[in-house]
């Protein structure tokens, strides 16, 4: 019999609660910017509260406070029960928690303020940089430090997938904010003209493929087993498309610069890596569905499960699109249109987001001392469940058909070589798009308002049989459960 | 040795690596191995259970 390691769950949880948290801030400025792209009016001409302060701000509190919170979340809880470790130390756990919520603030603060270094999702000025790359050597410290406590010689797959999407991103962080400062709050970049832009989409893909892809593989390969209560379908290809995967994403970012003064073979080898990027990918999405194999009438009653298992189609179905969308013919098409928009939340939306939802269904229950995924309401959880499904579909849905529109309309010609339409027709043309893709993400939001809903019952049951959640260990809890 | 060599060994370089961890992962010593990393995500739960007798 194996002595109980004692568990740091309390920055687990925390975490986990600003997962939901974060959500709701993130998602209600996008759901204020979408409004504004259809109805203008809605920035009342105050400075911070227009489209160019605020889309930075939305994209941020997404992608690093409610991503960033539910992987360390799901990290954190992951590398203790897989290594069957505590965690190194409590007070570098609370310092990771309390230095990447106050990274989060001042984004909050200085986004809405107009200061911006203009590199798309690393647009924070110089010290709050400085202070991210802190918080995440901590981090890393934290989450290898454990792995070094581990029982087992071998390293769980998720725990690859964390310190992958950990070190890529200490790197891409440092490199592409290297900045020769002028004041507090301004500095200007050591790169320029197409340098700078290839550093900076060297940087924003990898984001996409470290942050926003390998660290919610991590997930996938712990979560989805869990709920379905078997163990992953092939280990050996979770070794293989690993590899193949973080090899191959490094190479994908100049698709985002293709017909710019970027050199024309650069365009090309990031097209042609893009494309072999479909391999591993699928890889990963097929090795989660079959997962389910044997089991599939679990779907039936398991909405944490749904979450999980339509995640991973939207996530098969957005690195299909992402390979086609970097062919130069197809991007011809598809780039500076909605199209992109509509991609990328569907990687967001239906991927990032619903597999996330479904880790923290999984976990905050074990935080109050009740069983895995054990809520408050489970019918709630399908209303959420259904919510973030229809949402999700009406903003892609309504991208594509916006994105093809314009995509067309900006390169009609008439017989005499003049452009069929000036700009301002194919924005007037999106506004039935822009309306659709409100309400579609008004939906979503609402579902986040749902789980906030159940998770502060779910707290208030748990209470109430007086268990305490904030108890730095497990134990005491599962005790009393 | 011009950059194109360097270029063209690189991806040779790195088509072998790639097939070195396929021929790691099919090696048929590796199946009890990954049955065993397999398991590690539901190794806790007997150890919860034990907790609670």
């Amino acid at each position: 019999m194996i002595e109980h390691p004692t568990y740091n769950y309390k920055v687990v949880h925390q975490f986990a609660l600003m997962t939901v948290v974060w959500g709701i801030v993130g998602m209600l400025v996008g759901v204020l910017i979408a409004a504004q792209l259809a109805w203008p009016a809605l920035n009342f001409d105050t400075a911070w509260l227009s489209f160019g302060r605020l889309r930075p701000l939305h994209t941020n509190a997404v992608i690093f406070a409610f991503g960033g919170c539910a992987l360390m979340s799901t990290s954190l809880f992951i590398v203790q029960r897989t290594c069957h470790a505590r965690l190194i130390s409590d007070k570098l756990a609370a310092f990771v928690f309390w230095g990447w919520q106050l990274v989060i603030v001042l984004a909050a603060i200085t986004l809405p303020m107009g200061l911006t270094t203009s590199k798309e999702y690393a647009e924070l000025e110089w010290p709050i940089d400085v202070l991210i790359a802190v918080v995440w050597v901590a981090y890393a410290v934290l989450f290898f430090g454990t792995v070094a406590r581990r029982r087992d010689k071998h390293i769980y797959v998720a725990n690859w997938f964390f310190g992958a999407f950990i070190i890529a991103v200490a790197i891409l962080h440092i490199i592409n904010s290297l900045a020769v400062p002028a004041t507090l709050t301004k500095s200007y970049s050591v790169y320029s003209g197409t340098v700078d832009a290839m550093v900076q989409w060297w940087y924003g893909h990898n984001a996409v493929g470290f942050f926003l892809t390998a660290g919610f593989l991590g997930i996938m390969y712990y979560f989805v087993p869990k709920q379905a209560e078997r163990p992953v379908y092939s280990y050996r290809l979770s070794v293989v498309h690993f590899w193949a995967l973080i090899a191959i994403y490094v190479w994908a970012g100049p698709h985002h610069l293709h017909f710019t003064s970027l050199p024309d073979w650069t365009q090309s080898l990031g097209m042609a890596m893009s494309l072999v990027l479909l391999a591993p990918s699928w890889g990963g999405m097929i090795n989660g569905i079959m997962t389910l194999s044997g089991a599939w009438d679990k779907l039936r009653t398991d909405p944490i499960l749904k979450f999980l298992v339509v995640s991973l189609s939207f996530y098969g179905m957005s690195t299909f699109e992402g390979p086609m969308m970097s062919i130069k013919s197809v991007n011809a098409l598809s780039h500076y249109t909605d199209w992109t928009i509509g991609h990328v939340h569907s990687g967001a939306l239906g991927w990032v987001a619903m597999i996330s939802i479904g880790a923290v269904y999984h976990l905050i229950p074990l935080m109050y001392g009740r069983k895995a995924g054990e809520m408050y309401s489970v019918k709630l959880i399908d209303l959420h469940f259904w919510l973030s499904t229809i949402g999700t579909v009406l903003y892609i849905v309504s991208m594509w058909v916006n994105g093809l529109m314009q995509g067309l309309m900006w390169r009609a010609v008439n017989s005499d070589g003049t452009l069929t339409y000036s700009f301002i027709e194919s924005v007037e043309a999106s506004y039935a798009g822009y309306v659709v893709r409100f309400i579609g993400g008004g939906i979503f939001f609402a579902g986040m308002l749902v789980m906030a809903w159940n998770i502060w019952k779910t707290r208030e049951q748990a209470l109430a049989a007086g268990i305490s959640p904030d108890s730095e260990s497990a134990p005491a809890r599962e005790a009393l459960a | 040795m011009d950059i194109t060599d360097m270029r063209s060994l690189a991806t040779v370089l790195c088509a072998v690596a790639f097939a070195g961890v396929v021929w790691w992962a099919c090696g048929p010593s590796r199946r009890k191995q990954f049955d065993e990393a397999a398991q590690l995500p539901f190794d806790d739960e007997e150890v919860q259970e034990n907790k609670h007798e």
